[in-house]
């Protein structure tokens, strides 16, 4: 009977635990990667360059002669690290914002909606781009400018969680206790507007990895020689023609990646909904 | 109706101020001025030509000065002359490739909606069958796949080896001696490819609010009544649910907007595709900034318009909204 109602939660949240199961693999894939990685991702072999998968090179060998598998191995904690710090810049940028605009209300909250506004009208990837090109396509640029212009969301949903707790009893408890506005803020809101966020959190993964691989494709993105799943595709796509493999692996590895996020968001999205029980 | 646009233009005005100081605040980002930059480019410039250079872009003033004169041009929408060995007019640059990317992705939306839209209601009525399930895990794959590289896989797969579809640009060396009938048919088989792949890319927004829209809807108790009056399926769907469903999903039309004009810059790249986003791309490696905040403002103007039309035409067929708060 409890195998049966497990059964059915595991088929009702399968896309929640499909994501999930996709994310912890290719984390665990960037925490052991050098356990993982069957050579050394920078060793040059100009004796075996461009040599398709086998069991020797499972993902074959670029123009260098470097392994892809070990290659990709590695990306993997590149593509992971940028998209954390830039999802960590977003959420912290957002729920910042949010908070400040639900909480305080009036001009405070105008001008912080307003700018929100203001920053939604343009195309991200378009600022992106911009920015980039006035700076340079430095790894902390990119995650920089990949984290400052994807905050928008988390702050609209963080503004109106956040105004439908502030005048709960409680809070107006806290006040009358004397408690500061930073710590009713902080220990008594934010804990309780955050679990959208994780949603927001987990799609904005999936959205720098994207955005990374975007901009390593335009050149624009984590410079060579580091590898990232992004400069590792794009500098094999000159020679899609006679050795697949360069870039199919790499893009395969951003598409899994990106889905694992997309699913683990939508599926705690859905779990988090009660209309849907 | 007339209230409720005027209402909704003047609340755009504060959004546009805040896109040219959001635009000025990114030019000078560039460590050193543009005049630095170009000088240094070129050994041929001299400190003389440089200081005729600085007051030519009025890069010699203060800040707030050079502010203000920007914004005067921009109101005519002057960006001054492109920094490209073409020295042609921002603008007059813009307006040869803009349709090309308006065109293209006013027909990718087309496509968008033409097949998200029942996707998404079909996933809602057979919810958590096999096809709801089938159906969200491709357009999630759609929306996580890198496009460039799923187009460069089609343009290897289709273009090269099997040799049916051509892989640039928008027409053929022979397009001008072609009949009506054939440039109409060469342009859409190098269309085939790009729009595809931008269209899968873009299912999911459209599919999965539809599907959810539809859901909330089927929940509601005038569809239990209906069914209670053993209206048929068919009618129940179609006359009672998703006319309800389905007035929301305009504001998407809004919101893909941004979304849509940030990817003809990857598109247009791999594709040769002479529009803004290649154009974008070609400006942002020459650092030709006049180009650069063109762009930059024109993509901001077409969100805000698009918003605008999703907006108004959101208004237009529900009336609740019109009369609300607005």
């Amino acid at each position: 009977m409890a195998r049966g109602r497990l059964l059915r939660r595991l088929n009702k949240n399968i896309i929640l635990f499909g994501g999930a199961a996709i994310v912890v693999f290719f984390v665990l894939t960037a925490l052991f990667a050098p356990l993982i990685a069957s050579h050394d991702p920078g060793a040059i072999d100009m004796a075996s360059v461009f040599l398709p998968p086998s069991g020797e090179h499972l993902f074959g060998t670029d123009e260098l002669g470097r392994d892809v598998f070990s290659r990709v191995v590695y990306g993997s904690r590149v593509s992971l690290f940028v998209g954390i710090v830039a999802v960590g810049i977003s959420v912290a940028v957002g729920v910042a914002l949010g908070l400040a605009s639900g909480y305080y209300g009036g001009w405070t909250d105008s001008v912080i909606m307003r700018f929100t506004d203001v920053m939604l009208c343009f195309p991200s990837f378009f600022l992106i781009l911009a920015v980039i090109a006035f700076l340079n396509p430095s790894i902390i640029n990119v995650m920089a400018v990949i984290g400052l212009t994807g905050w928008m969301g988390v702050a609209r949903l963080v503004r109106a969680e956040t105004m439908s707790v502030k005048n709960r009893e409680y809070i107006i408890a806290a006040r009358l206790a004397g408690l500061s506005h930073a710590r009713i803020l902080f220990k008594h809101i934010l804990p309780n507007v955050l679990s959208p966020v994780f949603v927001t959190a987990a799609l904005g993964m999936a959205g720098a990895i994207l955005t990374e691989s975007s901009l390593s494709f335009l050149g624009l993105g984590v410079q060579p020689p580091t590898p990232s799943w992004g400069n590792i595709l794009t500098a094999g796509k000159d020679n899609i023609m006679f050795a697949w493999w360069l870039s199919f692996f790499p893009g395969v590895a951003i598409l899994l990646t990106a889905l694992g996020y997309n699913m683990l968001g939508e599926g705690l999205r859905d779990a988090a909904d009660p209309r849907k029980k | 109706m007339a209230g409720y646009i005027l209402r909704r233009l003047l609340a755009m005005i504060p959004l546009l101020i805040g896109i040219t100081v959001i635009c000025f605040f990114v030019i000078n980002l560039a460590p050193g001025s543009a005049a630095d930059m170009r000088v240094s480019m070129n050994p041929k410039y001299s400190e003389t030509a440089r200081e005729k250079f600085e007051k030519m872009y009025g890069l010699d003033k203060p800040l707030y000065e050079q502010y203000f004169i920007w914004l005067g041009k921009f109101v005519r929408l002057d960006f001054g002359d492109s920094f490209a060995t073409d020295g042609k007019k921002v603008t007059e640059k813009i307006g040869e490739r803009l349709p090309i990317t308006v065109g293209l992705n006013v027909l990718s939306m087309f496509f968008i909606f033409l097949i998200g839209l029942p996707l998404g209601v079909a996933s809602a009525y057979w919810r958590d069958s096999v096809f709801d399930r089938a159906a969200t895990v491709a357009v999630f794959i759609g929306y996580a796949v890198p496009t460039f590289w799923l187009a460069l896989i089609c343009m290897y797969w289709f273009g090269v080896h099997l040799g049916w579809l051509p892989i640039s640009g928008l027409t053929s060396y022979d397009y001008d001696s072609l009949s009506p009938a054939g440039k109409f048919l060469d342009l859409s088989r190098h269309l085939i490819l790009p729009v595809s792949i931008s269209v899968f890319g873009a299912l999911a927004g459209i599919s999965r609010f539809a599907r959810s829209s539809t859901l909330e809807v089927l929940g509601e108790e005038y569809i239990t009544a209906a069914r209670a009056r053993g209206i048929g399926e068919g009618a129940v769907l179609f006359r009672h649910a998703l006319r309800n469903a389905l007035l929301p999903v305009v504001t998407i039309l809004g919101l893909s907007v941004p979304g849509l004009i940030g990817s003809s810059v990857i598109f247009e790249s791999v594709f040769s595709i002479p529009g803004m986003g290649q154009l974008f791309y070609m400006s942002v490696m020459m650092r030709d900034y006049p180009t650069i905040m063109g762009i930059l403002v024109i993509g901001a103007l077409l969100t805000l318009a698009g918003n605008f039309i999703a907006d108004v035409a959101y208004a237009f067929i529900d009336p609740r909204i019109r009369y609300g708060s607005g």
